[in-house]
């Protein structure tokens, strides 16, 4: 039995029996419940050490498969890795019946999971560039559903995530004549300006981010949520490889720059659009954008730093996504629209599900006392001791973010004064959505409660944690 | 000598068979023009790599092809014989645009090919040709057949490139995959509402 065989092999066979069952409150659970299983075997199972059951018996975890003559292999550092990916992902599927998709998110999401997995383990690291364009194109059914036509966002995000690929594969390549020839520094501007190009279309960098407020339009603000929060956790995790091997491209001068400056960009505008929103979807999307800054800064960060701040941003952000994402499919699937003119005043009407939606928002702005303000107040903090102009901005993007959530809040208040109170929803949807509040809350409040997970996580780079 | 003729005599049938695709309406055509595209990358990368190798590409491509042709046919038989529309329309201007990148591919060929030890002109004259082509092609039309051909010419482009530096059994096998993903997601966007004419 070996590591790459329970966390990649096993879910992708698992993504497959989950289509079997047609109830999708039964799909939403064992995949849930699946997903939390590999979090806790992840947690409690040592790999590549022996484990003695009784006095003849033991048990030892491989960590290596071999594939084609290339090697797979999770290590054991990487464990803590696999607790917060399978963790997170239990949480979405749990939710996914609630949001009316689990049928399809839950199989795809499995499967897509896996294969991000697969990215994070696969020797040489360079062609988990290939493993994340094939859970993209997996991801493709799950954001344009069977009965829509396709429209612009998934066109776009297709041919965006698609062209990602060529260009971090060519720059990898480039990168090893980098590493045997340092002085040369044609080739080095050539594969940094490659791989920039390649990570922008992978994480959606300002102005490659245009499909995000378009896809959400057009598909499940879950699935989309999902999709959000996994592409560009994967993304970063495998730019973390990058840098980690690569000495030198740690070491370039202007990488902390650029990564400031992609981030603060990212805040700013994501920020001030967010703003000026009408449509609750949209302000989801434009939030993500946020969160996809904070996480670059946080990595411009890494010499003051390490991955401190990187891994303490990612579970809040996922969190509020998770009930964000929710709380829109819930209304979506209920008012049928998440434009401004037809939610006015629901809040009467879905007071459960709006305080999910908003309090999610809230985090996002980085309001105290909830889950992301610890993260967020630490990077700004970073970046204030750095340059004051850049933290000015990023106050700037945050207030944009506050703004629409303050937006939001008024549009969902402005009921008539005929109306009354009452709670609409379902029990799960209503539950879910107040578990996520009480988490956000905790979170927020006690953010030390995180530590045990953290603690661990950035020994997964072994030149990067510290 | 006879090969480096019959390299740029691919290089101009790669070209041909991309402005075909790009100037052609009609949807048969188009992957008739796309597996001959793919003959041309074949014969291209077998100079690099192990003949059974290459031809993985070549059935690969075909399979691309046949998979969109399929689920094209077996649309609305009425739609499958309409063309397809794309703005701007005019071949005159797809032509100027195509030659133009032409140029642009044969500045940019010397410089490539001094970062590429051991990779010939025509390869990459080739494999840019291919790229731009593809590029060209995404920004001319939002609809699913004619983004996925765009993309998959794209990638074929790449690859006849990525060829030359990277020999993995692996990558071979994912480069695969992608491609019949692309083809794939390509059949699933073009029956996806499909009740609905303006779909495709």
């Amino acid at each position: 039995m070996s590591a790459p065989f329970i966390w990649i092999i096993l879910p992708i066979i698992l993504a497959i029996l989950l289509w079997i069952p047609r109830r999708a409150n039964i799909t939403a659970f064992l995949g849930g419940l699946s997903a939390l299983f590999l979090a806790a075997l992840a947690w409690l199972l040592p790999i590549d050490t022996a484990l003695r059951l009784s006095a003849t018996v033991s048990f030892k975890l491989s960590a290596s498969l071999e594939i084609l003559g290339r090697q797979i292999s999770i290590s054991s550092e990487e464990g803590p890795l696999l607790v917060l990916i399978y963790g997170i992902a239990s949480l979405w599927f749990f939710g996914s019946s609630a949001a009316g998709i689990a049928r399809r998110l839950v199989p795809i999401g499995m499967a897509i999971t896996a294969l991000f997995v697969a990215s994070l383990a696969v020797e040489p690291f360079l062609y988990a560039a290939l493993i994340i364009q094939t859970a993209t194109l997996i991801a493709v059914p799950l954001l344009s559903p069977p009965k829509q036509k396709p429209g612009r966002g998934i066109i776009r995000f297709l041919i965006y995530q698609t062209l990602a690929m060529p260009f971090i594969l060519f720059a990898g390549w480039l990168l090893a004549g980098v590493e045997s020839s340092p002085g040369d520094i044609e080739l080095v501007v050539q594969s940094a300006t490659l791989l920039a190009l390649g990570f922008s279309f992978l994480l959606a960098i300002f102005p490659l981010y245009t499909w995000i407020p378009l896809i959400i339009e057009e598909a499940t603000p879950y699935a989309v949520g999902f999709i959000l929060w996994l592409l560009p956790s994967a993304t970063f995790l495998f730019m973390l490889s990058f840098l980690d091997r690569y000495a030198w491209l740690r070491e370039f001068p202007q990488l902390p720059m650029a990564l400031r400056a992609a981030g603060l960009l990212m805040i700013t505008t994501g920020g001030i659009w967010a703003a000026f929103q009408r449509h609750l979807g949209r302000m989801m999307g434009y939030a993500t954008i946020v969160n996809t800054g904070f996480l670059l800064l946080s990595l411009s960060l890494f010499r003051d730093y390490q991955l401190s701040a990187f891994f303490l941003l990612l579970t809040p952000q996922a969190l509020g996504l998770a009930v964000w994402a929710l709380a829109l499919s819930v209304l979506k699937l209920r008012e049928g629209s998440l434009e401004f003119s037809d939610i006015q005043g629901t809040i009467q009407r879905y007071p459960i599900v709006f305080t999910g939606l908003l309090l999610a928002h809230f985090s996002a702005a980085a309001l105290p006392l909830l889950a992301s303000f610890p993260p967020i107040l630490a990077v700004w903090e970073g970046i204030a001791r750095q340059t004051l102009v850049g933290a000015l901005w990023l106050g700037a993007g945050l207030a944009g973010l506050f703004t629409g959530a303050i937006r939001t809040l008024a549009v969902s208040v402005m009921a008539s004064e005929k109306s009354f109170w009452e709670i609409n929803g379902s029990w799960l949807q209503n539950t879910l959505i107040g578990i996520g509040v009480l988490f956000i809350l905790i979170l927020g409040v006690f953010p030390q409660l995180l530590h045990p997970l953290l603690v661990n996580l950035p020994l997964a780079f072994e030149h990067l944690g510290g | 000598m006879i090969a480096q003729i019959f390299s740029w005599a691919l290089v101009v049938l790669l070209f041909a068979a991309s402005l075909a695709i790009l100037l052609t309406r009609d949807w048969r055509r188009s992957l008739a023009f796309l597996a001959i595209q793919y003959l041309g990358v074949f014969l291209l990368t077998q100079t690099h790599w192990t003949l059974s190798m290459a031809a993985v590409k070549l059935v690969t491509g075909w399979m691309v092809a046949t998979i969109l042709g399929i689920t094209r046919t077996a649309l609305d038989p009425e739609l499958a014989t309409s063309p397809d529309r794309s703005l701007p329309e005019s071949r005159l201007f797809r032509i100027l645009a195509a030659i133009l990148l032409l140029l642009v591919v044969f500045s940019a060929t010397t410089s490539l090919v001094d970062l590429l030890p051991g990779i010939g002109v025509p390869e990459v004259a080739g494999s840019l040709i291919l790229m731009a082509m593809g590029l060209l092609h995404l920004g001319l039309t939002i609809q699913p057949l004619r983004v996925v051909i765009g993309l998959l010419t794209v990638l074929a482009g790449f690859e006849i490139i990525y060829a030359v530096v990277e020999t993995s059994t692996l990558v071979a096998a994912l480069l695969s995959v992608i491609n019949l993903g692309l083809a794939l997601v390509g059949a699933y966007l073009l029956t996806a509402g499909s009740d609905d004419l303006e779909a495709i």
